[in-house]
């Protein structure tokens, strides 16, 4: 008998199906959970009060990313509710033997950069975490999921998560793209076209000759800003780039369990003619490099583009949104987005903050300089990425160009530690939202781009196209 | 762990309008700054409360007609950006159990859910005309019934919709997972024991 075939997430999801719950959902086998100090601390009390203990302790990974101030990593921390995160994660790590990548350890970073970096992340598995952005695990062929703290108290407490199966979108990018078009521009293009909500109820998998040809940190880069396109997973299938990344790392199997595993994962890929709920194909080539100008990660456009007019929208809310977006970000439709003038460049967080970001922006900025009256920062996303730079000396073009060079944390992506915009501040940032009063000030401004977008930005004072700041040919 | 059937929620509305409200907009990150839920209810909308009222307005949360509401009604994508479940623990903390909306974004649906804060979608067009009643009378008792699958108000109704998981759940009493989940133990080991990444704990 000829079995049709079948698709990762399918495959995936049947093997960690554990059984169906009583009001139609599937109670889901987690395989490995990553938790942060912020979304843990009130799943551990829920534990506590209710007298259970964590399942399988040897599945949590924990490490501190949200609340780290980057210039100094010493604790105590000067913030003492930062402070108490910190013990309280390492107490409860300590009380339920899990293990912890803390400040001390040299493999702190962004919870979506450790797994990674450690070789936790893994195809074919299921991930779980209390941060959003957990679906950048999906470049691995794993469904990672963003979970609620009550979620994290229930993998903690049975590794396991009630949820209801989702449709599955395969996004086809082919052909190349142009030069100064990175995978930051594929994802905000993306949901640009399919909208912020196109994606509530699908795991979306990304594929075609763009994908094939990408990086596992470029693929991480586009899988990370899945939920920004309201999609809860997205990943892309495992091949010989996934494997080459993953050979060698701390948690990667050895020996005779390294063949058998890359033969599971290799078994774990969509197969050629499987089913998909929907498909969308998009050309490489018509990719843009893309900026966003208003107050949700769909409001971008090519830097070549004016500012969207609300007299010329097309339906009633789209107005509204225009008309809203352009009231706080202070904008005036019609106008160029290149030209206008910044205040901060932020080149970090979980979705821009790899060692490939940084080597990429390095190759332009040496005889640049950060334009007057901007601050720039530089913040890798893990103490492997801090170190790396340094040993390469791309600390040092970030310094000599004028930018503040940090240590490892989400920085002002969020802003929960101290780096924050002041008052109506605009930043161009490398990050993943640009919510109001994403970056810290309840009045600071984020545009999204690509990180040599950033550095085109930080070096002229003003949104520029990277590729004639940097005269970019690829 | 016995749990309340959530049925029918009757209250008065309280409208924040408006698409894509980001849980960043909902509770701003630096409230994050905490070990417990407590007091999560103060930081509300709190930044989009400060620009009202820095722009000589007033936001409905702090307009005194509309307090001790406890239905919300919002637009669509509600709920999207952060996974935070301090957005959903905030709007319960302010006294809200049922939220009225166009459509919702997937992490917030569930979180919310968990803790039995009732998320149903109405049509654009029936979210209009509950929220003009509301600002007509701001008293009005709304009932969102969630067997009969309508909201009531004013001697009118318009139908409500819900993913039938999410309704089964409330109606049932099982909205929060943990005993169920709990239930399936031997389940879960024996799932586990297939899969060859989960059997040997590494080093």
């Amino acid at each position: 008998m000829r079995t049709s075939p079948r698709n990762l997430f399918g495959k995936v999801w049947a093997a960690h199906a554990v059984r169906e719950l009583a009001n139609g959902q599937t109670q889901l086998l987690i395989g490995t959970h990553l938790i942060h100090e912020v979304t843990s601390p009130q799943a551990f009390a829920m534990l506590r009060d209710l007298g259970l203990k964590v399942a399988m302790p040897h599945r949590t990974f924990a490490t501190v990313d949200h609340i780290v101030p980057t210039d100094r990593q010493t604790e105590p921390f000067s913030d003492p509710l930062a402070d108490a995160m910190i013990k309280a994660l390492r107490k409860n790590c300590t009380d339920h033997g899990i293990t912890y990548f803390d400040l001390a350890s040299g493999r702190q970073g962004i919870v979506h950069m450790v797994g990674p970096e450690q070789g936790i992340t893994q195809p074919g598995t299921t991930i779980a975490c209390g941060d959003s952005h957990t679906s950048t695990h999906g470049a691995f062929g794993a469904i990672a999921l963003g979970i609620g703290t009550s979620q994290v108290r229930d993998v903690l407490a049975t590794q396991t998560m009630a949820l209801g199966r989702l449709k599955l979108r395969r996004i086809n990018v082919e052909g190349r793209l142009g030069p100064g078009v990175y995978a930051k521009d594929v994802i905000l293009h993306i949901i640009r076209t399919l909208g912020v909500n196109g994606g509530t109820g699908f795991a979306y998998e990304y594929g075609g000759a763009v994908f094939d040809r990408f990086s596992m940190e470029e693929r991480m880069t586009v899988c990370n800003m899945s939920i920004e396109g309201g999609a809860r997973v997205g990943y892309v299938n495992p091949d010989e780039t996934t494997f080459a990344y993953l050979k060698g790392r701390p948690y990667s199997p050895v020996g005779a369990a390294w063949d058998e595993a890359v033969a599971r994962w290799r078994a774990v890929a969509s197969e050629p003619g499987c089913q998909y709920d929907d498909v969308v194909t998009i050309s490489g080539a018509d990719i843009p490099p893309t900026v966003t100008w208003g107050i949700n990660p769909g409001q971008g456009i090519a830097i070549t583009e004016t500012i969207p007019d609300p007299a010329k929208a097309t339906a009633v809310d789209e107005k509204a949104s225009i008309e809203e977006a352009l009231a706080y970000m202070k904008l005036r439709a019609g106008a160029p987005i290149k030209g206008i003038k910044i205040d901060v460049a932020f080149l970090g967080s979980c979705t821009n903050a790899r060692l490939s970001d940084f080597k990429e922006v390095a190759k332009y900025l040496p005889g640049r300089r950060v334009a007057q009256g901007v601050k720039a920062i530089a913040v890798p996303g893990s103490q492997i990425v801090s170190r790396q730079c340094a040993e390469l000396g791309i600390d040092r073009v970030f310094r000599d160009a004028g930018f503040d060079w940090r240590e490892a944390g989400c920085s002002m992506c969020l802003a929960m530690n101290p780096d924050k915009l002041v008052g109506d501040q605009l930043c161009a940032s490398s990050s993943n939202r640009n919510f109001k009063g994403r970056q810290g000030s309840p009045t600071g401004r984020t545009l999204l781009m690509s990180p040599l977008m950033v550095a085109a930005a930080a070096v002229t004072g003003a949104v520029a196209d990277a590729r004639e700041v940097f005269g970019v040919i690829h | 762990m016995a749990l309340a059937k959530i049925t029918t929620i009757t209250g008065r509305g309280l409208a924040v309008p408006g698409n894509d409200i980001d849980t960043d907009r909902i509770i701003p990150a630096r409230f994050l700054k905490a070990v417990t839920f407590d007091g999560m209810g103060e930081g509300l909308f709190f930044d989009a409360r400060k620009a009202a009222t820095a722009a000589g307005q007033v936001h409905p949360l702090d307009d005194p007609r509309f307090r001790g509401a406890g239905i919300l009604l919002s637009g669509a994508n509600f709920g999207c950006g952060s996974s935070r479940e301090h957005a959903p623990q905030a709007i319960q903390k302010a006294g809200f159990r049922a939220i009225v909306a166009e459509s919702y974004a997937e992490i917030f649906f569930g979180n919310a859910t968990t803790i039995g804060l009732a998320c149903v979608c109405a049509t654009r067009a029936d979210l209009a005309r509950l929220a003009a009643a509301i600002a007509a009378n701001p008293a009005l008792e709304i009932t969102v019934d969630l067997v009969g699958r309508e909201i009531r108000f004013d001697g009118r109704k318009i139908p409500l919709t819900m993913r039938d998981s999410a309704r089964d759940a409330l109606v049932h009493g099982r909205w929060d997972p943990i005993g169920e989940l709990l239930e399936g133990a031997a389940a879960v080991a024996a799932t586990a024991s297939r899969l060859p990444y989960l059997a040997a704990p590494q080093k």
